[in-house]
């Protein structure tokens, strides 16, 4: 199962000559060369896509984090007109395809001139778009006892200061499933980038991937699979450090 | 609710006057209005960046429009055209479709039987379960598309395997037409670990006493596993069946890196997306791909729905 995987991460070590040749997960030749020539390879150095890349996964967990649980709040506890359709509305936005959107999208945030700016990619995560997030935050909301609010409000809290002070911090375990899957669906994120950036200086770590695939045909694996596993690292230490809420996120609520 | 909301003893006192609003509608009413602050970024979203480019995409999907030209209303053209004039729409819809019919029911398979075997209490289960979910967690990035095209290329791992085992004249998989879908389709299946843990969640819903009483009267583990772990795991198996059919149907990463953007060779992995994206970003045709888009939602739709419609004959929920 994880042999291509451990295959990948030799052949990051092994001189080119060797990656077609040696099937082997223990480099006969051991070089670190791949590195220090796929850093470079594109004219600037790939720490400034992982910076890139990085910048744009933390706004966007940030956004997320903050607009989910504003609107999963409304939906939990609070009463207002609607409140039925508007939540039959968002829960029939998970199932559209993101394709129907994508073309108008792209012409609104081109006529504002956001094309080749981070914002197409950013804001729309402050405008809750990934609805999927309401809806695992509301399910969580709902099963923390209302006498905790009640008890707030007798003692002079309003909406906001019952979110803030009460249910936010009981959220935690819902809170970071959502930021471990927003993190790992931005990092990933590959068409998003790809329509929207085209400075080369501003790209994420996936398209300067595809870029260097493209300059360098394929010929340069050993290049190619350094910077491929430095690429997925995060993933990885998110994975280690964080597998009870991925694991847990999962099988409660089917995210991938 | 009621009671515990009027005021303590004492508050009463610190509160202005407010006009002849009692206390008690007076917070409701605050509270009706903060709702809408709460909701106010989504509702930003939904309007802005949800529902009205769907409709303006509903909308372009009758029309002709490059962006730069005027848009002019062309009616049905762009569907007509879809079904008549484009081979390569058609063949695309070929490649989409074999790739979710054969790749989801093999994942899901695969899934199903490693989280049988776990689930029999192996030791080290939370170890293999990470091993297995790993492929699932990197499956859709870009270095993981780039390692698939290295593997099945012409002098690449599978080459070398199969060629160690005496085996000659092996095609370059990615570059032949007949093959190259297979590689995606296997790509696919190789995530198979999140519908995995949602499997191995489902598996430890099953009460034991099912599985005692029926040793008891002598069934084996086969008859176990067909006629009580399998009717159990129903709702679990379509809750997966629709997940990885909506997620195969918008693939669209792995066929753009492994075909180098083009869905070649010989368009065998063009994949719906991916021509969808070509139309919109290289032809700039936004009215056909708008078209496109809102046809795919009619599939989409359609496949979901059937899955739900047949669902009242194969899954069983608790008490029936």
């Amino acid at each position: 199962m994880v042999y291509p995987l451990l295959w990948m991460v030799a052949s990051a070590f092994k001189p080119e000559s060797d990656i077609f040749s040696d099937p082997g997960l223990w480099p006969a030749t051991f070089t670190t060369e791949n590195f220090t020539q796929g850093w470079d390879a594109l004219g600037i150095p790939f720490s400034t896509f992982f910076l890139n890349s990085f910048v744009i996964a933390a706004i966007s967990v940030l956004g997320n984090l903050l607009s989910c649980s504003l609107a999963a709040y409304a939906f939990a506890r609070l009463d207002f007109r609607f409140k039925k359709t508007l939540f039959a509305a968002m829960l029939a936005t998970l199932m559209l395809p993101f394709h129907v959107t994508l073309v108008p999208q792209y012409i609104l945030f081109q006529s504002i001139d956001w094309t080749n700016t981070y914002f197409p990619l950013v804001v729309p995560k402050f405008l809750a778009v990934d609805a999927f997030f309401i809806f695992l935050m509301v399910q969580f909301m709902r099963g923390l006892p209302r006498t905790l609010d009640d008890a707030a409000t007798v003692d002079g809290c309003g909406p906001f200061g019952v979110f803030w002070r009460i249910i936010l911090p009981l959220m935690r375990p819902a809170l970071a499933v959502a930021a471990i899957f927003t993190f790992i669906w931005t990092w990933n994120d590959f068409l998003g980038p790809l329509l929207y950036i085209s400075d080369r200086a501003l790209y994420t770590a996936p398209i300067a991937l595809n870029a260097f695939l493209d300059s360098t045909g394929a010929s340069s694996w050993g290049p190619m699979f350094a910077m491929s596993i430095l690429s997925i690292l995060p993933l990885f230490l998110v994975f280690l450090f964080a597998q009870k809420h991925l694991i847990n996120g999962i099988a409660t609520t089917g995210l991938k | 609710m009621s009671v515990n909301t009027a005021s303590p003893p004492g508050t009463t006192v610190a509160v202005p006057p407010t006009g002849d609003l009692p206390e008690r509608g007076r917070r409701r009413r605050k509270r009706r209005w903060a709702a809408w602050l709460f909701l106010l970024p989504w509702l930003v979203g939904l309007f802005g960046i949800t529902l009205g480019p769907m409709i303006a995409s509903l909308y372009l999907s009758f029309t002709d429009y490059n962006l730069l030209g005027r848009l002019s209303f062309v009616g049905f053209d762009n569907y007509v055209r879809m079904f008549t004039d484009d081979p390569r729409f058609l063949s695309a819809c070929l490649v989409t479709l074999k790739y979710v019919l054969v790749s989801v029911p093999l994942q899901l398979t695969f899934a199903l039987a490693l989280a049988t075997l776990l689930n029999r209490g192996l030791r080290g289960l939370a170890f293999y379960r990470s091993v297995y979910y790993l492929p699932s967690l990197l499956g859709s990035s870009v270095a993981i598309a780039l390692l698939w095209r290295q593997i099945f290329g012409g002098s690449g791992l599978v080459n070398t395997a199969l060629g160690a085992l005496g085996m000659t004249d092996l095609p370059n998989w990615i570059a032949t037409p007949e093959w190259a879908l297979g590689t995606l389709i296997v790509l696919n299946v190789w995530t198979f670990g999140s519908p995995m843990i949602i499997f191995l969640a489902g598996l430890r819903q099953v009460p034991q006493e099912l599985y005692d009483a029926a040793s008891v009267d002598g069934a084996n583990a086969w008859g176990r596993f067909r006629r009580i772990t399998m009717p159990m795991l129903t709702p679990v198996i379509f809750f997966n069946l629709v997940l990885q059919m909506i997620n195969a149907f918008q693939a669209f990463t792995q066929s753009y890196i492994i075909s180098g953007g083009s869905g070649g060779p010989v368009d065998s992995t063009l994949f719906y997306t991916l021509y969808l994206y070509q139309k919109a970003f290289t032809d700039f045709d936004m009215g056909y791909a708008s078209a496109m888009a809102w046809f795919l939602l009619v599939v989409i739709g359609l496949f979901t729905g059937a899955a739900f419609f047949t669902s009242r004959y194969w899954v069983h929920y608790d008490g029936e």
